[in-house]
């Protein structure tokens, strides 16, 4: 059976029925230079066995590295029951049923799942997701905006060391809805952002301030004081946290005097494993005040007929199947599978588990940090506290020495010559939980190896 | 039949103004658009002393199966909104013209109150809607 089972002669009759041409007539009204003639840099179609071998091959390069890449997406453990329970056929579907009649466990899945990442954020509303914690923020933007009917600017504070592809997917996201995106520099020494040019708004009409916690340098962000910030000039704080680093960190909702009033992020770390950049999920909470303007689905409990306690989708007047083009987002799906995953890993590490895994976390990249800085020529470019990444300055180019590195086998980090040139030769490099003590040693070994030929013109 | 006093002006997108008597004027909605909502859940009111046009999106009623704008009849700065409507939204269906009251403007072109519907022309245009 084809994919899509319209036989032209089915097409032919449902386009007669209705005295329309053909297909493209009833597109008529999107103007000719917006349309795609063809799909520019997508290879033509192959056959599945063809298709297997070249995924076979593909995958065979995966988990061959060490890796110390973070930046967004972080290699954890994942206890072996996540998988084999979030497979199960029950959970394993390419959509996410919501029909109370017929779905309480998915719900209920998912109600547990607001339930943990309200409490991990410290606010008091979840919803049931986003594609990724790009589009979560962009979301938390979009939000804010709505909801902060004080200001008129649309103006809100990005900081520079916000992830470059948060920032990336905000300002495309924001860019045709009126909002001004304003940079928040980074302070060249600390690589927290710089509260001076904080201060330098004061008194304008400033709607909503990012805050990343950890920041893309893994440098801790003066939370606190830019969530206060935020209070005494009439804008709403929006926290773009790592969930992992709630382990050990205050969350958002106890920033400052008030909290953030808006927290999302990347769920991935939390059970989802590193697969090319996907599939991942994206988490956004809110303090209860501001739910009728959260976007996305939100699975509530209630009782049915009989008075038995069960689940069902709730305020559904926000979304775009009631309320179309003045929905609250045009996105109204969520990641079902992402979020079973996150929500069992959650409750078989529990919170003092998740304490323990972000602890060690940073224990192992402050053991790499102190064993490369020993390296002659290598520093640290940020001194501050940290969670579980650190830029680190090199005396040699940066690309040619994750290029030894690699031929070694070890993913050595990100080059950060790209996006703040400012830092010269810098690397942003993580050691999570799954980094033992000896390949900490490995990687400052054929760090300094790496550096040392480099040096010898070898 | 819905219930739709004679001394109220309407427009087609069933809201009701009247005049106080002070230089200001109430909105709500209609007992038409009330019984068409259902239940109504949520009133989400505009902010204090903002400057509205005719025709803007005032206010937003949520009923359990639908959520609707609500459009200012006329130009104006918003006086008062209904607090009360907060935690008693239900008011709304019990007493669209009195106590279910959305906001109150001071209008800025008293005019335009003129150019809205009188009780029949709005009774026809519900009576249009049933044909």
């Amino acid at each position: 059976m084809p994919f899509i089972p319209h036989t032209r002669a089915d097409t032919d009759a449902m386009l007669k029925a209705i005295g329309v041409g053909a297909i493209d007539d009833l597109f008529a009204e999107i103007p000719a230079e917006l349309k795609l003639q063809a799909l520019e840099g997508i290879p033509g179609a192959i056959g599945e066995s063809e298709v297997g071998r070249l995924m076979r091959r593909r995958a065979a390069r995966d988990e061959m590295e060490l890796n110390f890449l973070g930046a967004g997406a972080y290699e954890h453990h994942i206890p072996a029951a996540v998988w084999e329970l979030t497979t199960r056929g029950e959970f394993y579907s390419a959509y996410t049923p919501y029909q109370a009649e017929a779905s309480q466990g998915t719900l209920q899945v998912i109600y547990e799942y607001q339930t943990m990442m309200a409490s991990l954020t410290g606010l008091e509303v979840s919803n049931a997701s986003h594609y990724d914690g790009a589009c979560a923020l962009a979301e938390a933007v979009l939000m804010a905006v709505r909801c902060n009917r004080k200001s008129r600017s649309g103006r809100v504070l990005v900081p520079r060391a916000l992830h470059p592809h948060y920032r990336a997917v905000l300002a495309t996201i924001t860019s045709t809805q009126g909002i001004e995106l304003v940079d928040l520099p980074y302070d060249p020494a600390g690589g927290q952002t710089d509260t001076g040019a904080l201060a330098d708004h004061a008194g304008e009409d400033i709607t909503a301030v990012v805050i990343s916690q950890p920041n893309v340098f893994g440098v801790l962000e003066p939370a606190d004081e830019m969530t206060d910030w935020a209070e005494d000039n009439g804008a709403l704080a929006v926290a773009a946290v790592n969930p992992m680093a709630l382990g050990l960190l205050k969350p958002p909702g106890e920033w400052g005097r008030e909290g953030a009033a808006i927290a999302c992020g990347e769920g991935q770390p939390l059970g989802v494993p590193l697969s090319s950049g996907g599939p991942y999920f994206g988490f956004l909470t809110c303090r209860q005040a501001l739910v009728r303007q959260l976007p996305g689905r939100l699975v509530g409990r209630t009782v049915d007929v009989d008075g038995k306690p069960g689940f069902t989708l709730a305020l559904q007047a926000r979304e775009q199947h009631i309320r179309r083009s003045r929905a609250t987002s045009n996105i109204c799906t969520n990641q079902g599978l992402m979020v079973t995953a996150a929500t069992i890993y959650m409750s078989l590490i529990g919170p003092v588990g998740l304490r323990r895994v972000a602890a060690l976390c940073h224990a192992r990249t402050a053991a790499l940090a102190a064993g490369a800085q020993a390296i002659d020529g290598v520093s640290v470019a940020f001194a501050s506290p940290r969670f579980h990444e650190v830029v680190l300055r090199l005396p040699a180019p940066a690309q040619e020495v994750l290029g030894r590195l690699r031929a070694q086998g070890i993913l050595g980090g990100v080059d950060l010559g790209g996006w703040y040139p400012e830092l010269g030769d810098a690397v942003l490099v993580c050691a999570t939980e799954t980094r033992t003590a000896q390949d900490i040693n490995h990687y400052v070994e054929a760090l300094r190896s790496a550096i040392g030929a480099i040096g010898d013109g070898a | 039949m819905s219930d739709i006093p004679e001394n109220l002006k309407y427009t087609k997108d069933h809201e009701w103004i009247a005049e106080t008597g002070d230089g200001t004027a109430v909105v709500g909605i209609t007992d038409h658009a009330q019984e068409a909502l259902g239940d109504l859940v949520f009133v989400e009111l505009p902010e204090m002393h903002r400057d509205v046009a005719s025709g803007d999106v005032c206010a937003v009623v949520e009923s359990v199966k639908a959520a609707s704008d609500v459009y200012s009849p006329i130009s104006g700065n918003v006086a008062e909104v209904n607090v009360a409507l907060d935690d008693a939204p239900e008011r709304v269906n019990e007493d669209p013209y009195g106590e279910g009251w959305l906001f109150r403007l001071t209008p800025s072109s008293p005019m335009e109150l003129e150019e809205l519907l009188d009780a029949d022309a709005y009774g026809r245009v519900l009576a249009e809607m049933d044909d």
